[in-house]
């Protein structure tokens, strides 16, 4: 049989279909970074207004040490979430079991042990105004990134990363660019059949193609079976502040950076 | 339309899933979320008998398509989340009268109790559940199911040793529930290696002799061939990277070098496994074995505190892992490096145990694979393609777009003459036939 040969007919697949073979879901297990991002999100939009950014404005809790008093076991930390606790002024919250649960794993992402940035700790005295004219001034920043719907493409929008990032994640990545470059963030230097060169950041990828917002933001899908080479590019496009901004500016720059909270538009 | 109640105790780790129907002249057979196992009339949808296996409220349910064997239903629970204590059970077809149940986590006294702790009621709660429909042999008299893991899945203090029969597959003699033999795949699990695998079936030309055997892609990593006739180990390869055994021994055991730990510890392949419940396929035309393959998967496990508690998860700290478990909404985009995950089609010849070819994706995979007599092999995955490949050389010949994702297995039949390739992708089902 030769296969340019299919046809396809498409059925809506409705409650009477019986279908042996599907098994739409299977065993949903375990967290993702995305997971611990959104859990991260939903932390700060839910949560860090009572229990502080850094999870320790409550007296007597500390919600990112990995350890509670009311209960240790993930299942038993979802459902406080969920259920709240009677008597006192912690809610109760509508969330599902998984959307709890990655509240759950961001908080143990920043446990001590985890090896991750603490979120506690000094976040030294600065000025989120002196950061956002830094930012949007003689750092540059802006020549790069979005924020609020505002600026270029090329790189990730930060319209939320003080939603997902720690402030000394953040400080790191300004020292040292090439140190944690997520996946979502990574570039890729394609060469296709005719020689020319495309480089990047990915959008999406799968089997038979890529698609890249390249360095004019022109969206490019290009086929797998166009290309002659492609590679992630693990260095990053930005450069380091090391030695361009006093620790200061840093600190200030850092501030406005974990203000910034806002859903991306 | 048939649409059973459904009551709101059900507990479900994953999803309402439901694997399938079974059917027995004019009757079907459903296992129901809340774990009702029940017999409609084919021809008017009218309920027959209705009989409740076990408890919903403590994470009993019932996910698998049913197994018919003579005259009588063949079903297992769901639920090794939940602390439950798995079970193969059968059920007269006329009438719903159980005739016998098989425990898969054994009692004081039974045989492979010594594989659990004396001191406590730990195998109360040893998991073993039963999440996909078993494979029977007419010749042998014997049907082979694949167990879950112990409970709790992450922190396996509460039960030190083997753990049988989870993680394992168990041939069972039909008419009486009887254990013929077992073979344990990931004794003392730690990392949710289920063997929630479709047993393959095939009578293979090993070393001299015509052999009945079994292939069995697992979880954990490894694919094996065993004897169906007795149990007896005959082979066990990686078929990914996998980091948390050195191999398997002769007389079967994974050679154990890693364990979850309080710190961490990243293991390979990551939780959701080297392959799950989607079919891989053997083709006796070319003697190879097709198996759909998440690739160098990782996962850190962490040891968290763990408490039964009716109805609550009994799990321990849940593990992360690069590659989400499902690809849906916002997951649909992949932009992960290789590093953190891709999909294969492998094909293996078990004879030798060498790789024939590979077919590389981008993301992983949880569709079946499909070999046909036309030396073809079908196939999906989550991005949205559906595929045929050339079974001997894995060269990709025709790709079609179904617009979802594909986590079920391609089916064929023929209709007067004419054959058919269906495939559930997303929430539509799409059939393909050679044009007249
Ligand atoms: C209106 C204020 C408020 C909000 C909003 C709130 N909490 Fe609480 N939460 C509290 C208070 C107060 C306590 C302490 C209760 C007590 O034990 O007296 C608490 C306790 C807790 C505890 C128990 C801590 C321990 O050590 O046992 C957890 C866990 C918790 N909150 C998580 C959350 C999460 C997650 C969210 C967001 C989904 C949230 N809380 C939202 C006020 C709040
Ligand atoms: C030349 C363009 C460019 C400039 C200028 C630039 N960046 Fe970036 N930045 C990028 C690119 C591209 C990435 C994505 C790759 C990576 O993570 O390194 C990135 C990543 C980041 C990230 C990590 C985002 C995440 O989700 O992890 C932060 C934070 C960041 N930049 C902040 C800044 C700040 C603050 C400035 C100014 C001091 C700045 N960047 C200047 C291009 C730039």
């Amino acid at each position: 049989m030769t296969m340019r040969r299919l046809t396809t007919c498409s059925l809506l697949y409705g409650a009477s279909v019986l279908l042996a073979a599907s098994a739409v879901l299977a065993q949903e297990h375990g967290y993702t970074p995305a997971d611990i991002e959104n859990g991260s999100r939903l932390y700060q939009s839910s949560c860090a207004g009572c229990h502080g950014p850094t999870g320790d404005m409550v007296p007597g809790i500390d919600l990112m040490r990995g350890q509670f008093r009311r209960g240790s076991t993930d299942t038993e930390i979802i459902r406080i979430i969920q259920t709240g606790i009677p008597g006192t002024t912690m809610p109760p919250s509508s969330f599902s079991d998984t959307q709890a649960g990655t509240i759950v794993a961001y908080l143990r992402s920043l446990a001590p042990a985890s090896g991750r940035a603490g979120a506690g700790g000094d976040v030294p005295r600065s000025d989120i105004v002196k950061g956002k004219a830094l930012f949007d001034g003689k750092a540059d920043c802006a020549a790069c990134h979005r924020v609020n719907g505002n600026g270029p493409r090329v790189a990730p929008d930060l319209s939320d990363i003080g939603a997902i990032r720690q402030a000394k994640e953040l400080h790191e990545k300004l020292l040292d660019p090439n140190a944690l470059v997520r996946p979502g963030n990574l570039f890729l230097e394609a060469v296709t059949k005719n020689g020319e060169t495309i480089t990047g950041r990915v959008l999406n990828q799968d089997t038979f193609s890529i698609q890249l917002l390249d360095s004019h933001e022109r969206l490019r899908s290009l086929s797998r079976s166009a290309l002659r080479d492609y590679r992630f590019v693990k260095s990053s496009p930005m450069p380091s502040y090391r030695d361009k901004l006093s620790a200061e500016e840093m600190n200030d720059l850092v501030a406005y950076l974990v203000s910034l909270k806002g859903l991306r538009p | 339309m048939y649409s059973p109640p459904f009551s709101p105790l059900a507990r479900v780790c994953c999803g309402r899933v439901n694997r399938g129907l079974a059917i027995l002249g004019d009757t079907l057979f459903m296992g129901t979320i809340d774990g009702h196992l029940i017999a409609i009339d084919a021809k008017n949808g009218k309920p027959i008998w209705d009989v409740a296996l076990s408890k919903p409220e403590l994470g009993y349910s019932l996910t698998m398509a049913p197994l018919i064997v003579k005259d009588k239903v063949i079903m297992g629970p769901a639920g090794g989340e939940y602390g439950i204590r798995g079970f193969i059970a059968a059920f007269d077809a006329k009438t719903g009268r159980e005739a016998w149940r098989f425990n898969t986590v054994p009692a004081p006294g039974d045989p492979g109790h010594e594989t659990w702790p004396a001191s406590s009621n730990a195998w109360e709660h040893g998991g073993g559940s039963i999440w996909v429909t078993g494979s029977y042999d007419p010749e042998l008299n014997l049907m082979y199911f694949g167990t879950g893991n112990p409970g709790p899945d992450w922190n396996a203090d509460p039960r030190p040793g083997d753990n049988l029969y989870t993680d394992s597959v168990v041939a069972l003699n039909p008419d009486t529930g009887r254990l013929a033999w077992h073979y344990q795949f990931t004794p003392h699990d730690e990392f949710d290696y289920d063997s929630t695998q479709v047993p393959v079936l095939a009578d293979l030309a090993w070393q001299g002799r015509t052999r009945k055997v079994m292939l069995w892609a697992n979880r954990n990593g490894f694919w094996y061939v065993l004897d169906r006739s007795n149990g007896q180990f005959l082979q066990g390869k990686p078929f990914v990277r996998v980091n948390w055994a050195e191999g398997i021994d002769e007389k079967g055991k994974p050679k154990r070098v890693l364990n979850a730990s309080p710190e961490g510890t990243l293991v390979y392949p990551n939780n959701q496994g080297a392959t799950n419940w989607y079919s891989p396929s053997y083709s006796p035309r070319t003697g190879l074995f097709y198996i759909p393959s998440w690739m160098d998967t990782y996962s850190t496990y962490t040891k968290g505190p763990v408490e039964y508690k009716e109805g609550n998860q009994y799990v321990g700290r849940f593990p992360t892992m690069t590659v989400p478990a499902l690809r849906t909404g916002p997951g649909a985009i992949n932009t992960r490096t290789p590093q953190e995950g891709w999909g294969a089609i492998q094909a293996f010849d078990p004879k030798t145990a060498e790789l024939k070819w590979q077919f590389k994706m981008t993301d992983v995979t949880d569709s079946g694979v499909l070999t046909t007599a036309s030396d073809l092999v079908f196939a999906g995955g989550r991005e949205g393609h559906f595929f045929a490949l050339d079974a001997r050389t894995g060269a990709q010949l025709w790709t079609g777009s179904v617009g979802g994702q594909v986590s079920a297995g391609p089916m064929s039949y023929a209709v007067a003459g004419r054959q058919y390739v269906a495939i559930a992708a997303g929430s539509a089902l799409f059939v393909y036939a050679l044009r007249q």
